[in-house]
């Protein structure tokens, strides 16, 4: 963004003072998240930049932090994780499966009151999460799910599905449906027709969906804090009653752990994105 | 509709007409059973649990299933003068009933709700009901105590007939019904649901706000920027938006915590004194402050997705015809950028205003909003009607605000990234 010669003093003012709170909005987006890395390597066990670490001594690092998210027997972040990966896993596949389906329909061009469906799909995206807790609670306390996993994992796919049904369905606007009938004048029954046309075509909306209901599940509270036992705690249950009773470095080093994988899923959500531009590049 | 012979027919001699509206038929019916089982799952699951916090929330059969006969004996009565014999007699009759199942303590905690002073006499009733002879209820009851021979205590008890109530909403409202029936205010000093309606309504709209001003700049230069730059830089957006709410909720509890990095910054630079470090979390300045920075990439990319389709080309198209910088981007860049305000602020308002978690972890006392009084009632007083009756407000208010954008703006602008 240089500026030509000719820009007078009082425009370029303004533009430097334009990217300055640029530069400032960015910084207030980014910098929270790199606190919590120098610090989930403290030696001791506040919160604060200790004098070591000022002076980048290094005996103020170490790894103690992680080895007792690890080993530690206080708080089972161990089993946090696993039921945290069980629930997202299987609520990814149940949103995916679900989502995918119901978005073939909708985007068929018979389908019989679309909008008052949509409007009824993705409700669960619009109402607010509180309330959403509360109604889904009392649903799963009522068939006995309540505490379960099977129960958390079924309000994942409520929230989840949401996602997939909006991204299949965009992905579906722009699909060419002359090849699927071109499949099956070539004699390929339905089933084979979406396995083997629109399911490759329509790949990067479903994994895109799916990685929305991935982190959805995996980074709810809300919901689960109604639903969940003590059998079923989850890592964001974890972290959060670590925040409410005592901020301790501990959660810092798991805080680390999910920056990193919340790293992974945008790197791959890039790359998903940057995939299927390119494809529908070559459509035009 | 007079000629036959127009009627083109296939070839199993079925007029076309016939053959293509069955073959829509089948069609209609093929894509909607594709939509059942998510329909189905999300109306089970998800809508009719909605419409059951509403029968939760007006439902009070509680004391109508206790009261059985006295309820039909009391429809006969017109409530102005003291109820006749049948009703004295029907009430000590549910009285026994209810006495044997050790549920008239109940029944005492309800009606005293309605009008003050109930417990003690029905306790009073109960000790001496044993010593009643057979018939004569009313002069026997009325014995017992003067209040009894009030007939407002008798008109209490015929309000708490109907099997539905309005008290939960109004006590969201900070309302009741007084002695007489009339819907009241509570005492300005016991307020406390109307503050946090107010208080959420304000965060809400405030966050919103902050979110457009700073969302609005890094759009804008997103939008505008050679690739290279502009998809380094969206990383900043990008990387808070998939990381756990939770993770950024800390990281604000360690920034703004009086021995943190803030405050810290701001003894370096001498703008407040070190023994005098203010209190940034625990407050609203915390909620905003975390609020804001939680929910901006909901606005930067509604907004981002908008200004990426305006062509550069009208710019310079209204700045060849003499605008100056400001008049070109008020004139022609602002208003093509509206259906992206609308569907950022849409996005962060609705998400601001069922906002829990980070009020409850950031916000003390004072940051506290409506979600967490909802919260509160669902977990720790077990008030799940009043707790349904507040989410329902909530919901109502969420359901206008979308009617009121669908007016201003249209549903269908929203874009998702």
């Amino acid at each position: 963004m240089a500026l030509p010669k000719y820009t007078e003093p009082h425009y370029r003012v303004w533009h430097y003072t334009y990217l300055f709170i640029c530069g400032s909005v960015f910084f207030f987006l980014i910098a929270p998240l790199f606190v919590i890395f120098p610090l989930s390597f403290n030696a001791e066990e506040f919160l604060v930049f200790s004098e070591g670490m000022k002076r980048l001594d290094p005996d103020a690092f170490s790894l103690r932090w992680y080895e007792d998210m690890i080993y530690g027997t206080k708080n089972p972040w161990g089993a946090a994780a696993k039921n945290s990966f069980i629930i997202a896993i299987f609520a990814t596949l149940g949103s995916i499966v679900l989502g995918t389906v119901a978005a073939l329909g909708l985007s068929s061009r018979h389908m019989p009151y679309k909008g008052l469906i949509m409007a009824t799909l993705i409700s669960p995206m619009i109402v607010p999460l509180i309330i959403s807790g509360v109604a889904i609670f009392f649903f799963m306390a009522k068939v006995g799910l309540a505490a379960t996993h099977l129960g958390i994992i079924l309000a994942h796919i409520i929230l989840g599905t949401p996602f997939v049904v909006i991204t299949v369905t965009a992905t579906l606007s722009g699909f060419d449906h002359s090849v699927t009938r071109a499949a099956a004048s070539l004699g390929s029954n339905p089933v084979n027709t979406f396995m083997k046309i629109t399911l490759p075509l329509i790949l990067p909306g479903v994994i895109s969906g799916g990685l929305f209901a991935f982190v959805t599940s995996f980074d709810e509270v809300v919901v689960v804090l109604f639903l969940a036992g003590l059998e079923n705690t989850t890592i964001p249950i974890q972290m959060w009653t670590g925040l409410r009773e005592q901020l301790s470095p501990t959660i810092l080093a798991v805080a680390t752990c999910l920056i990193v994988l919340s790293v992974l899923i945008l790197v791959t959500a890039e790359l998903i994105r940057r995939r299927s531009e390119r494809l529908r590049g070559i459509n035009r | 509709m007079s000629s036959e012979t127009q009627k083109i027919l296939t070839t199993d001699g079925i007029p076309l007409e016939v053959s293509l509206k069955k073959a829509e038929k089948k069609n209609k019916i093929k894509a909607f059973l594709l939509v059942c089982p998510l329909l189905l799952f999300i109306i089970i699951t998800y809508i009719f649990p909605i419409g059951e916090m509403f029968s939760r929330s007006i439902d009070d059969r509680m004391i109508t299933n206790m009261l059985p006969k006295t309820f039909k004996a009391m429809e006969t009565w017109d409530g102005k003068e003291l109820p006749p014999e049948e009703v004295f007699a029907s009430f000590l009759a549910d009285f026994r009933v209810l006495a044997e199942n050790k549920e008239h303590g109940k029944l005492g905690q309800r009606l005293n709700k309605e009008k003050n002073g109930f417990n003690t006499i029905l306790k009073k009733l109960w000790r001496k009901m044993k010593k009643f002879e057979e018939g004569n209820a009313k002069e026997q009851i009325m014995e017992i105590h003067k209040r009894f021979r009030d007939v407002k205590y008798w008109q209490a008890i015929k309000r708490t007939a109907p099997p539905y109530t309005m008290a939960k909403y109004l006590k969201g409202m900070d309302m009741y019904y007084d002695e007489d029936g009339n819907v009241v205010q509570v005492e300005e000093d016991r307020r406390i649901h109307r503050i946090l309606w107010l208080r959420t309504l304000e965060v809400a709209f405030f966050v919103t706000l902050f979110c457009f001003l700073m969302g609005y700049p890094i759009a804008h230069l997103l939008a505008t920027l050679p690739m290279k730059y502009s998809n380094l830089l969206m990383i900043c957006v990008l990387l808070p938006f998939w990381t756990s709410l939770l993770v950024r909720t800390a990281s604000w509890m360690i920034l703004l915590q009086q021995q943190g990095i803030v405050n810290d910054f701001f003894v370096f630079i001498g703008l407040v004194a070190d023994d005098n470090r203010p209190e940034m979390m625990y407050n609203k300045t915390g909620t905003y402050v975390a609020m804001t920075q939680i929910l901006l990439p909901f606005m930067v990319l509604p907004l981002y997705s908008v200004m990426k389709t305006i062509s550069p080309s009208l710019m310079r198209a209204g700045k060849s015809l003499g605008g100056t910088p400001f008049v070109t981007f008020w004139k022609i860049y602002f208003p093509l950028t509206i259906p992206g305000i609308g569907a950022g602020c849409l996005l962060v308002f609705i998400l601001a205003i069922g906002y829990y978690i980070t009020p409850a972890l950031v916000g003390g006392a004072s940051g506290t909003l409506i979600s967490n009084q909802i919260a509160y009632h669902m977990k720790a007083t077990l008030d799940w009607s009043f707790a349904s009756a507040m989410g329902l407000m909530l919901l109502t208010g969420v359901l206008v605000v979308y009617w009121i954008y669908n007016k201003l703006v249209g549903i269908d602008n929203i874009k998702l990234g």
